[in-house]
This record gives structure tokens, sequence and C-alpha cells, in this order.
């Protein structure tokens, strides 16, 4: 069964297997070995977690306001499953880090990651939350990455990165969740910098 | 009152004020102590009328630290920039116009926080972004945090 889903790529409904950009980088994630046989159960429980992706409410600058955009009408994301905004993070799936953490906001993220329920997943959104973006040099309070503070899945670059951005990241979140059991976890950044 | 006006009734209660030429406001550079006392008569008098202060910045100049204030009046509608150089980097000072201006007070201490100036008489004179136990003020030019910055 595993044999299946890599021959034939890990697919969505929201987008052709061949209109992504990039298909091959997604397979080398898969853990050598892990040939564990997978069950239909298990399938169907991750296609059912990717098809629906609670994120949080939780924005901290510009990239915010884009990611507003993506889901009023025009964009829309809840066609993908991406479906309300949730206010508590008991009830959130995914948590958007949507702008700059500065020193201060770090533990509140790490908090609000904690208290959401497994699985859970974290989208770096924007060259802020990358890499601490146009604050990398000669600031004193902006953490360089959000990754040095809770594990991130996927990275959007952009500043603040389009609607469309958003919206691949997302997708590319929800092959990763069909792989749930087949892909490490990512790990936290324990770099300096 | 018109501009010429304003700049004569400056120089009247401060004849030490040196104007400043071609900038957007009418600005005056104060020497710190006589500051205080120009705000007053300018925000009681009932010809200037200076009733809203809409910016409090903190400036550091490489030698000086400065203070910059603008005031204008809802009345009628003209503005005036004060500027305060303190020269004494180590235990800079200026008094406080928070008592005549509430929106004075979180400024004032936003620029003790980020340039370590502070507000004579001013009542909370404490941090207001950073950390209580934050070493050092951040926006100084010789500021240096070897762990956190990186240098371009």
């Amino acid at each position: 069964m595993e044999e299946r889903s890599i021959e034939m790529g890990v697919k969505i409904k929201s987008m052709k297997y061949d209109e992504f950009r990039d298909n091959e980088t997604l397979e080398t994630f898969i853990k050598p070995g892990g040939g564990i046989l997978l069950s239909t159960l298990d399938d169907i429980i991750d296609w059912g977690r990717s098809n629906s992706v609670w994120p949080l409410t939780f924005a901290t600058s510009c990239c915010g306001i884009e990611m507003m955009a993506t889901g009023a009408s025009r964009h829309d994301f809840a066609r993908f499953g991406i479906e309300v905004y949730r206010a508590s993070p008991r009830q959130a799936d995914v948590i958007v880090v949507a702008g700059t953490i500065v020193n201060k906001m770090a533990p509140v993220l790490k908090r609000l990651y904690d208290q959401m329920s497994e699985p859970k997943f974290v989208i770096a959104m924007g060259a802020c939350a990358v890499s601490g973006g146009p604050f990398y040099y000669n600031c004193y309070h902006v953490i360089r990455g959000v990754d040095h503070v809770i594990p991130v899945d996927v990275y959007i670059p952009g500043c603040p990165p389009r609607p469309e951005a958003l919206l691949y990241g997302v997708m590319q979140l929800q092959r990763k969740i069909k792989l749930n059991k087949m892909v490490d976890a990512p790990k936290i950044n324990k770099s300096n910098r | 009152m018109d501009i010429e006006k304003l700049k004569e009734r400056v120089i009247t209660l401060v004849p030490e004020a040196q104007l400043e030429d071609n900038k957007q406001f009418v600005s005056f550079v104060i020497p710190s102590d006589k500051f205080r006392l120009v705000v007053e008569n300018l925000k009681s008098s009932e010809d200037t009328a200076f009733d809203y202060l809409f910016c409090l910045t903190g400036v550091d100049m490489g030698k000086d630290l400065m203070v910059v204030y603008h005031l204008s009046s809802t009345k009628y509608g003209h503005e005036i920039v004060f500027k305060v150089k303190l020269s004494d980097r180590e235990n800079p000072s200026v008094d406080t116009i928070s008592d005549l201006y509430r929106a004075a007070d979180f400024y004032e201490r936003e620029v003790y926080d980020l340039l370590g100036i502070k507000f004579n008489n001013h009542g909370d004179m404490r941090r207001i972004f950073l950390d209580e136990n934050w070493k050092g003020y951040p926006l100084r030019k010789d500021y240096i945090d070897e762990i956190n910055i990186v240098e371009l």
C-alpha cells in the first residue's frame, strides 16, 4: 500500500499532482525503510485531517492582513477545507504564524502552540516568521525565525506572501498531513541565529 | 495667530531659543531648564492655546540626546515644534509635561525605555515595552549586545 502512494505521488483534492512546482522534494522527506503497512483506516483518517485544517486566529503584522484576504471571498480558502478561524487553540489544527515574532511575544506563541491538541501543524508565513526577514540585522528584539520556538512544517517566503502563495503552502501542508505517518516530525532550530 | 507673531512670542519668552530654518514646522531648540516654562505659557495663553501634543520623540544625535515635541492648537490650527538637547549622556533629564498633556505620559515612558532619558516629576517613570530587568537602552547609538544583535 505504501508503494502505491509513493509511485502515484501524494495526491490531494485541492490541486493536481502535476501542477505542483516540485514533487521530488516532498518524497525525499519520506523516511527510508518506512515501509510500515498503513491501514485503510489510517488513510481515511489522514484524508479527513488534510481536508479540514482549521487555523488558529493568530496574526502579528502585515502577513495577517494577507491571511485575512486569503480567507475572504475573492480567494476563499474555505474551498480547500481550511475552513474557519478558531479563536481557541484547543479547537485549532494549524497555527499560521503570520508576522514578526518579537522576544516578548515568543512565550505567548509557545504557550498557544502547547495548548493546541494533537495533531498540530505550523506554517511559518512570510520573511519575518521564516528567518527574521528585514529584522535579521541590527535588531535587539526579533526572533530570527519562528522555528527557534516551535517546530515548523511549511515555510512560505514573501514579504508578505500573496494569498496564492499561502494557498500553495497550505496545499503543501495538506500533502504533508497525508504523509503524516511516513515523514519525520519537524524539529526546533537549536542554532544561535 | 500667524507664524511671525508666534516666533516673536517664543523669542520674548526665551531669548536663548534658536529658530531652525527650512523645516516643515516652526521649530525651536530650547534649553532644557526653560522648556517647561514655555510650554506652560503657550498652553495657558488665550491667543496661542496649544492644547494638543501630537508627537513626542527621543533622538540620539550621536553626541547629544534630544527630545522633540510637536504641539498644535485645535482652536487655531497652528503647530510648533520644540527640541530639547541634552548633552549629559550618563544622566540625561528634562522636566515632564505629562501633567499638562496626558498623552505625554506613555510617550515619555517610551523615550525613557528606549533612550534612557529621565523625565523629572513624571510619577511613573518605568519601562513600558521592555522587561523590567532589561539592561541598557537599545535605541542609543552606542548600545552593544553581542548575543542578540547580528551586525551587518
